[in-house]
């Protein structure tokens, strides 16, 4: 038994489930769900549908090239069992596994960094140019002016007042 | 050398038939019209060729047979006596001569009345001419019916008789009746021949074929024979007399030792005696038959004295049984080898074999030196050859283990894994977190994660792993807050001024409310101080200052709006509407009416002066028929593919 990949969407299908299609030619296809298995046979090409992991892989938006990804493979050699070695493996298998999710995470998370920043300087942007459609420039002048005019008037009062208490003195 | 086939000759009719079948073929076979006017020697040839036809007829048909049956002169001497034996050799050739002489009878009638038809004068003469000759030659056939009646029943014998090649291998089995010739014939060969336990079952030849050293072997099994004198043989034993007589074959001489056919061994012996001639120079066997029931051993002395003579003429004595098959491969086997010898014998003294001497080549290799080149049998073979009987042990089948356990039995097939035996009965993992266990399993899995550990490693020192985290101060939050608003602010505008655009475009029906203008004092201050710019003490600004629509009143104040509006609509609900809401123009059916009870009324007086204007003048009415178009084009051009004149 075996867990084999969708053919379109690449996902996991674990025995019982999916449908296999054998092409005249020999060669099998393996759907997880009828999803997948009508768009191949819309003939939708997974590489340019956008919720496959092809397409993901392709544009950039996950890790595709990495020697972690060299460990998981169809081989077609037999090799005798030893029980040493598949303990030893197993062990092996969940060290890789470990690393290979750790470099598509941090993949991950460098590529929508990125967006962050981007989205830092849009909103400074924006706000430098466009900061008049919700404050007015022209807040506070008026009662700036008003401000300072009571400044001058008091200084004049006080002025006044400074002349008149030496009379009054 | 001719193979003797008997049974493709060609059946013989009776002699009513014969005739039949002559006159209906002269009468379908020649010209059937004659009249007497015709000329004289049209009409004898048209009877001359009628006797000439049937007579011809006639000699072919008694030729084919005289050449068809075989000649007693021309076949093999064992045919010719066995025929004379079965049919009598007398009887047969006056048969056939006779046959032969109204074959020629007929044809002197033929000859005799064609010359005799040259001289008919008259119709009628010519055709009591033919009559007359066809008549002869009927009579000289229906003198024949007997031996045509004859010749039919030999012919049919003849067919049935066993195909017997006198030239090739043949082995001849005879002796007394029910000796167990047949029985003998029976197990060697195919031939399947009555067997029963009285005397003369086999009444006449029968052949078996065999097969032996990749040849052909006949086998020949002849009825039995009595012991007395040659005169007093019926046809039955003569048969076996000529086929003994005439055919080159090894002889097996059957003997009951049990004496059960109801002769003596002494009276066989005695046969065998007079026998003897026929016997000549032939590879001879005395076989003693049914030694199941007493075997040779225990004969008594005297029967065993009388068996020793057969040693004295050198005859070599065998015994078998045909109840329990016992010795009789090797009856045959060496009645066989000696036959061959036999014949090879023969043909090396007959004058023909320089011929094939001439031939044969026998090539023997000269011996280089004396070394000896024995074949090359490798050690190991030599040793498993030795020691195969010893290392025979038999595996135990699982089949022989269900057997020994019954309901213990459990289907094991683990236990011939080419593994060690502790890791036979492991459970190897097949899946782990969604992935295939088997597809991780390379031998080099361990040197590659070791690099990849590495690599691991050099990445997490650069510092590949660690990116710092983008800080957002407080600034930062307030700039993002700001930007929101300013975007949301953006989209209402968007919005807005798509509705603009929209209802910028001329209105059609002047009904339709014009797009109203939101430009006002009260929404001018609402923004302004949306925007955070105070609009205190603005109350007599200029902006307040606005302009009414009509003129004379653009004293009145900007509050005032629907107090100003012109009075020439309806007021149906003004109170209702509000004032932001634009006024167009009033319909025109509309416009210069008071309200709706006016409108009504002025209504109805326009209805009766159109009717009354209807009557008076006997105008076209609002009730009348009305057809818009009398023929309207598309109903009445074109060809009617669908629909009708009236309607599509």
């Amino acid at each position: 038994m075996r867990i084999d990949t969708c053919y379109f969407c690449s996902s996991k299908m674990y025995p019982g489930h999916g449908m296999h299609f054998v092409r005249n030619d020999c060669k099998v296809f393996k759907f997880c769900r009828s999803k997948c298995m009508k768009a191949f046979k819309k003939k939708k090409n997974p590489r340019k549908v956008r919720w496959t992991k092809a397409y993901r892989k392709i544009v950039g938006k996950e890790l595709s090239v990495d020697p972690a990804f060299e460990f998981e493979k169809r081989r077609n050699t037999p090799i005798k069992y030893d029980r040493e070695f598949w303990q030893k493996s197993l062990e092996a298998i969940k060290r890789i596994e470990e690393i290979k999710n750790k470099r598509q995470e941090t993949f991950i998370m460098q590529r929508l960094r990125k967006g962050r920043e981007l989205e830092q300087k849009r909103d400074i942007h924006e706000v430098q140019r466009d900061m008049s459609l919700i404050k007015s420039p022209a807040t506070g002048l008026r009662e700036k002016l008003m401000l300072e005019q009571e400044v001058i008037e008091e200084i004049h009062e006080s002025d006044n007042e400074m002349e008149l208490i030496p009379e009054e003195n | 050398m001719p193979m003797y086939n008997f049974k493709k000759i060609t059946v013989v009719p009776t002699a009513k038939d014969m005739i039949n079948i002559m006159l209906s073929k002269t009468q379908r076979k020649t010209p059937t019209v004659i009249h007497k006017h015709y000329k004289i020697s049209r009409i004898r040839s048209f009877y001359m060729r009628k006797v000439r036809f049937t007579q011809q007829n006639f000699h072919e048909r008694l030729s084919l047979i005289i050449q068809e049956f075989p000649k007693l002169e021309n076949v093999h001497p064992f045919y010719a006596d066995l025929m004379n034996t079965l049919y009598d050799k007398d009887h047969y050739k006056i048969a056939l001569g006779q046959i032969n002489q109204a074959r020629h009878l007929i044809d002197n009638v033929g000859k005799e009345y064609v010359r005799l038809l040259k001289f008919g004068d008259s119709l009628y003469r010519c055709k009591l001419l033919k009559k007359a000759a066809l008549g002869r030659m009927v009579t000289i056939m229906k003198k024949q019916a007997s031996n045509l009646v004859y010749l039919e029943q030999i012919r049919q014998h003849l067919s049935r008789l066993p195909t017997i090649d006198p030239y090739t291998r043949t082995v001849i089995l005879c002796g007394f009746p029910n000796v167990g010739k047949s029985s003998f014939l029976n197990k060697i060969t195919r031939a399947d021949v009555e067997v029963h336990s009285y005397a003369f079952t086999t009444k006449s030849l029968y052949v078996g074929h065999t097969d032996y050293k990749y040849l052909r072997w006949q086998i020949i099994d002849t009825p039995g024979v009595l012991d007395h004198p040659l005169e007093e043989r019926n046809i039955i034993e003569m048969q076996a007399i000529t086929a003994l007589a005439h055919l080159r074959a090894a002889i097996l001489y059957f003997i009951d030792v049990s004496e059960r056919c109801g002769y003596s061994i002494e009276q066989q012996i005695k046969l065998y005696e007079n026998i003897k001639p026929l016997f000549m120079n032939k590879p001879l066997m005395v076989v003693c038959n049914k030694t199941d029931i007493v075997p040779l051993s225990e004969l008594s002395q005297e029967n065993k004295e009388a068996l020793s003579i057969f040693e004295k003429h050198s005859v070599p004595i065998l015994s078998m049984s045909t109840m329990t098959d016992e010795g009789i491969m090797e009856v045959k086997q060496t009645a066989c080898d000696s036959l061959l010898t036999y014949r090879i014998e023969n043909k090396v003294h007959a004058k023909k074999i320089d011929n094939i001497l001439n031939r044969l080549h026998l090539a023997v290799p000269q011996e280089r030196d004396g070394k000896e080149r024995p074949p090359f049998i490798p050690e190991k073979v030599i040793e498993k050859r030795q020691h195969e009987n010893l290392l025979t042990i038999k595996r135990i089948l699982e089949k022989e283990l269900e057997e020994q356990l019954g309901d213990d039995y459990i289907l094991d097939l683990k236990k011939n894994y080419d593994l060690s035996d502790e890791y036979k009965y492991d459970k190897i993992p097949e899946f782990w977190e969604g992935h295939n266990v088997a597809d991780f399993i390379d031998p080099a899995i361990f040197k590659k994660l070791e690099e990849l550990e590495q690599e691991e490693k050099l990445r997490e020192e650069a510092g590949f792993y660690s990116v710092p985290k983008l800080e957002i101060d407080e600034t930062l939050m307030e700039i993002r807050s700001l930007a929101r608003k300013i975007r949301e602010r953006k989209s209402i505008m968007r919005q807005e001024s798509r509705i603009v655009k929209q209802s910028c475009k001329p209105v059609i029906p002047r009904t339709a409310p014009a797009r109203v203008r939101e430009r006002s004092v009260s929404n001018f201050r609402n923004k302004m101080e949306d925007l955070g710019v105070s609009m205190e003490g603005t109350d007599n600004a200029h902006f307040t200052r606005t302009r009414g629509r009509v003129r004379s009143l653009s004293v009145s104040s900007g509050k005032s709006r629907s107090a100003s509006r012109p009075v020439k609509k309806i007021k149906i609900d003004m109170e209702n509407r509000s004032a932001s809401r634009s006024q167009s123009r009033p319909p025109r059916n509309e416009s210069g009416i008071k309200d709706i009870i006016m409108k009504n009324k002025l209504k109805k007086v326009a209805h009766k002066a159109i009717a009354k204007k209807v009557k008076k003048q006997g105008l076209k009415g609002e009730a009348d028929r009305f057809i818009g178009v009398k023929k309207p084009k598309h109903l009445f051009s074109g060809k009617r593919g669908i629909g009708k004149t009236s309607r599509r």
